[in-house]
């Protein structure tokens, strides 16, 4: 136990640092897609495979993969190359601030500290039923709101992409599917008598 | 009655200015002269009282002024011998003048506002010598400064009347400076302005040193009120504003430069003699500056062209007669050349107008053989010319006769010499008269044919003020000497003057008729060297240029004072601009706008400095809460 | 003490995820001004935040046997998917306008 979350913590911690300094934009979605994986691990470590697979599933899969989508749609010569390195005076602050918050959160973390809370632990006090059923119990009736709510804020956020990229000033052909199922013979065919070597004249497409 | 004498030219000046484009000419001058006759009426009735002995003090309150915490300032109407004597000259002047000016004036579409300022002048003059308080007499002072302003520069629309007019303005300012120090320092010294408060302070005002120098406080005021007089009177060093003042009308030179602004400084001293007789120093500074002026703008005249202009330099030269009277003392002789003088100097210029209305021309040179088509005007300049150079019995002679014999009869030091200086100029004096004379009116005519043809005679509305004003030269002279006894002990002036009680009259008889001997000499001599026919000099010797050039004051003016002055602004507009505001508040402007260009930066749009300061807010918030809470702990 | 039985590394407690947590969340932090890439690298790193946050959650309804975190989780879960969505349709319509997504190009609400 001890050894997996360590190799998942260190894993985690690596391939952070990977999304943030990879100089090549598909290489840090790829690091992201890492670090997901490692901490769906991390949830299964603490007994939370439920939520280990949906990270799997939604973050990885779609999330990340539209990143990738991005990333790909907006080609390599528009998506810059510097590295952390770079700028070193960058780095300077980075590391300060980084250090600063590291230090708050640690002391907060240590200065909490209870050595009541060893050992692992899991989140079912009843191991018979799986973590899915156990979710499942809780979530259609005491979170039924959120539930709702997340999905509607779903839904919105949908509606949001759409009108954010709809673009109707492109000339783009557009189906028109009642046209498309209302073509009868009359209306699609012409049957014409091609002379030869001189093709056909005022041919009407629509 | 004294106060309607006062009021009526100043309703008659609102009148005709607040109502200027809607009167016809004839209404506008019927208006101001029939108001203007009635002031002289009035001012002739209290004179003749006077005169018959009936005449008593009066002092009429007509507003209050200042209170502040016992310094009291009125406006007030105080009538005494003095007092009624200019009242008299200054309303007949000014009437004849108002009258003379409807026919000098009939072509220019300006006359109701032009009557408008004369009647404002005179009501100005009025309140100068009626006061009784040196505040007052400077509001007058101040009042004829600016109508002098305002008829000087009439012509408006021409460049030479606008700079003569802010010339004469800005030099009398240099003498108002010194008034107005002069009457700080009386307030300073004594409290108190009104002239009964400070002349009985007189003795104890010598007696103060100023700064423990040898200079007493009463001759500092003194100083400073004579060089506020040297500017109104046309002194020499300021006296550069009069001959441009010929720029304006002449009804305007006749009535203000000749008869009355002028004269208020005269007047100024003459009021002050209680003042003034209790410092030696500064009357000999008087008699000195006064003979030095005689003298000087005398010899300028001779050599001048402009017929006004001659005019004006033998105004400067009797006006320094007047302070070498005042400097020795003889206050009396001083009003009474006064008086005399505005009568035929003023003559004298609306006689010149006659001529200029008549030729178009100002210039002596391009006249000449006018005698036969204006033989009135011919007459008057004789009669004014004579009266000028003291011949008996015209007015001169008394008047100019009683001051060189008080000043060479006098105890003074500088008697003597101001004496010469004073028969010296009555030589010149009657040289650039019968110049005048012999140039416009005698010989053949160097006018045009055209103008020769136009020249006429003046129409009678231009005439017979003129003939007023000829008695007045005939017989005032003789007048004053005979009925008012001036120059004696129980004489005219009575309490209103300062009792002289030595009038010092020469002995020797040779002393009483070398003036008149001098002038007839001077007018032989003019005629000898004029001849019949005028040849003017081919070319001038370096004396006559100096003098033609009015010994250069001007221009050593305007290379002094006035290229010093604009040097001045020059600088201080710099400073002001460049130093003052560029450190004082436009150094607080520049640092506000380069203060927030620098904190502008903040804000530079780069989305990871705003990540940035997102972090450091988070981090310190905790940082904080963190440390409190180890604290607590 | 008790922090020091707590830096013994043999056991696993609770304080092992809440640090882990921090530190995945630092490094997200870091990488918002870190980058100097483009701004796809900021939404991966805010994705790093959140990860870390459902750590934090998940660890805490382990050890305190309450599957209310859990829950919180899978709705934040759903939230970030959401929002990665709409910031990616943001970011298509700002490519389609200024033909650059480098992050120092960003930088027209300067005052």
């Amino acid at each position: 136990m001890t050894l997996f979350f360590y190799i998942f913590a260190s894993l985690i911690v690596l391939g952070s640092i990977g999304v943030v300094a990879s100089r090549n934009s598909v290489h840090s979605v790829l690091w992201l897609i890492f670090v997901f994986c490692n901490a769906s691990g991390l949830f299964i470590l603490l007994g939370a495979e439920f939520l280990a697979m949906t990270l799997v599933i939604v973050y990885v899969g779609a999330v990340a993969v539209l990143f990738l989508f991005v990333v790909m749609m907006l080609g390599n010569r528009f998506l810059g190359i510097q590295g952390i390195l770079s700028s070193t005076r960058h780095l300077i602050i980075a590391g300060l601030i980084l250090g600063v918050l590291l230090f708050d959160l640690v002391l907060v973390i240590l200065a909490g500290a209870d050595s009541d809370i060893i050992g692992f632990g899991f989140a079912n006090t009843n191991t018979s039923i799986t973590n899915t059923h156990a979710i499942g119990a809780v979530l259609y009736t005491d979170f039924m709101l959120p539930f709702q709510l997340s999905g509607i804020v779903l839904f919105v956020a949908m509606i949001g992409c759409i009108v954010l990229t709809l673009d109707n000033k492109v000339t783009r052909k557009r189906q028109k599917p009642q046209d498309q199922l209302s073509r009868s013979k009359e209306s699609g065919m012409d049957l014409v008598q091609a002379p030869l070597n001189e093709g056909i004249d005022g041919i009407k497409y629509d | 009655m004294s106060v309607i004498l006062v009021l009526l030219p100043l309703i008659s000046s609102i009148i005709c200015g607040l109502l200027n484009k809607h009167l016809t000419h004839k209404a506008a001058s019927q208006i101001a002269c029939s108001f203007i006759i009635i002031s002289a009426m009035l001012a002739m009735d209290i004179f003749v009282s006077y005169c018959l002995g009936k005449g008593h003090d009066s002092t009429v309150l007509l507003a209050e002024w200042f209170y502040i915490n016992g310094f009291v300032v009125n406006w007030v109407i105080h009538v005494d011998q003095l007092t009624a004597a200019m009242f008299m000259i200054v309303t007949l002047v000014s009437a004849v003048v108002h009258i003379y000016s409807i026919g000098y004036m009939h072509d220019d579409e300006n006359l109701p506002r032009f009557m408008s300022y004369l009647s404002l002048f005179t009501f100005c003059m009025l309140m100068l010598v009626a006061s009784d308080n040196f505040i007052q007499l400077f509001f007058g002072w101040e009042g004829v400064g600016l109508c002098s302003y305002l008829l000087i520069g009439f012509w408006y629309s021409k460049p030479a009347p606008c700079a003569a007019s802010v010339k004469a303005f800005v030099v009398n300012r240099v003498g108002d400076c010194a008034f107005i120090l002069g009457i700080i320092s009386i307030i300073y010294y004594c409290g108190s302005v009104n002239f009964k408060d400070v002349f009985s302070h007189a003795d104890t005002l010598s007696a103060i040193n100023v700064l423990d120098l040898r200079f007493s406080a009463l001759d500092l005021i003194c100083l400073l009120l004579f060089i506020g007089a040297m500017g109104k009177s046309a002194q020499i060093g300021l006296h550069v504003w009069l001959p441009d003042a010929m720029e304006g009308p002449t009804p305007v030179s006749a009535l203000i430069h000749a008869a009355t602004m002028v004269t208020a400084g005269v007047f100024l001293v003459v009021r002050c003699s209680f003042l003034f007789d209790n410092s030696p120093v500064i009357l000999q500074f008087i008699a000195c500056v006064g003979a030095v002026t005689c003298l000087f703008a005398a010899t300028i005249a001779l050599m001048q062209d402009d017929i006004k202009k001659i005019i004006a330099y033998s105004t400067c030269s009797q006006l320094g007669y007047m302070f070498i009277a005042c400097g020795v003392s003889a206050y009396e002789a001083a009003i009474f050349h006064l008086v005399t003088h505005a009568f035929f100097k003023a003559m004298l210029f609306l006689c010149a107008g006659s001529v200029i209305h008549a030729t178009h021309e100002q210039d002596i040179r391009k006249l000449g053989g006018l005698r036969k088509t204006m033989p009135y005007t011919y007459l008057f300049f004789w009669i004014g010319s004579l009266a000028i150079i003291g011949i008996f019995p015209f007015a001169g002679y008394y008047s100019k006769d009683l001051i060189l014999d008080s000043a060479f009869a006098s105890r003074v030091f500088v008697g003597d010499s101001v004496f010469i200086f004073g028969v010296i100029a009555a030589f010149f004096t009657a040289c650039y008269s019968v110049k005048i004379i012999v140039l416009v009116f005698h010989g053949e005519s160097r006018l045009s044919d055209h103008d020769m043809s136009h020249a006429h005679e003046s129409p009678m509305v231009m005439l017979a003020p003129l003939s007023l004003l000829a008695l007045g030269a005939l017989c005032s002279g003789a007048y004053g000497h005979y009925f008012l006894h001036i120059g004696s002990n129980a004489g005219y002036f009575g309490a209103s003057i300062v009792d002289n009680v030595q009038h010092a009259h020469a002995e020797a008889l040779y002393i009483q008729f070398l003036p008149l001997c001098i002038g007839l000499l001077g007018m032989f001599f003019m005629f000898v060297v004029l001849g019949r026919s005028y040849r003017e000099a081919a070319e001038l010797n370096w004396i006559q240029r100096l003098v033609k050039q009015k010994y250069y004051f001007d221009e050593i003016y305007d290379m002094t004072v006035v290229k010093g002055v604009h040097l001045l602004s020059i600088a201080s507009a710099y400073i002001d601009k460049q130093i003052i505001d560029r450190y004082g508040p436009g150094a607080a402007v520049d640092s506000v706008t380069q203060l927030s260009a620098i904190t502008r930066k903040v804000q530079n749009g780069y989305i990871f400095s705003y990540a940035l300061c997102i972090m450091l807010g988070i981090i310190t918030i905790m940082s904080v809460l963190l440390v409190q809470y180890i604290n607590q702990t | 003490m008790k922090v020091l039985t707590v830096l013994n590394m043999t056991e696993i407690g609770l304080h092992n995820f809440l640090i882990l947590a921090a530190f995945v969340f630092s490094i997200g932090a870091a990488g918002i001004f870190l980058n100097r890439n483009n701004i796809i690298v900021i939404l991966m790193s805010i994705e790093l935040m959140m990860l870390a946050v459902n750590i934090n959650f998940v660890a805490f309804s382990s050890y305190l046997h309450n599957l209310t975190g859990q829950i919180f989780s899978l709705i934040i879960l759903t939230i970030a998917a959401a929002e990665t969505a709409i910031g990616l349709a943001i970011l298509v319509v700002y490519f389609k306008n200024r033909r650059s997504i480098l992050v120092e190009d960003i930088n027209q609400l300067q005052g």
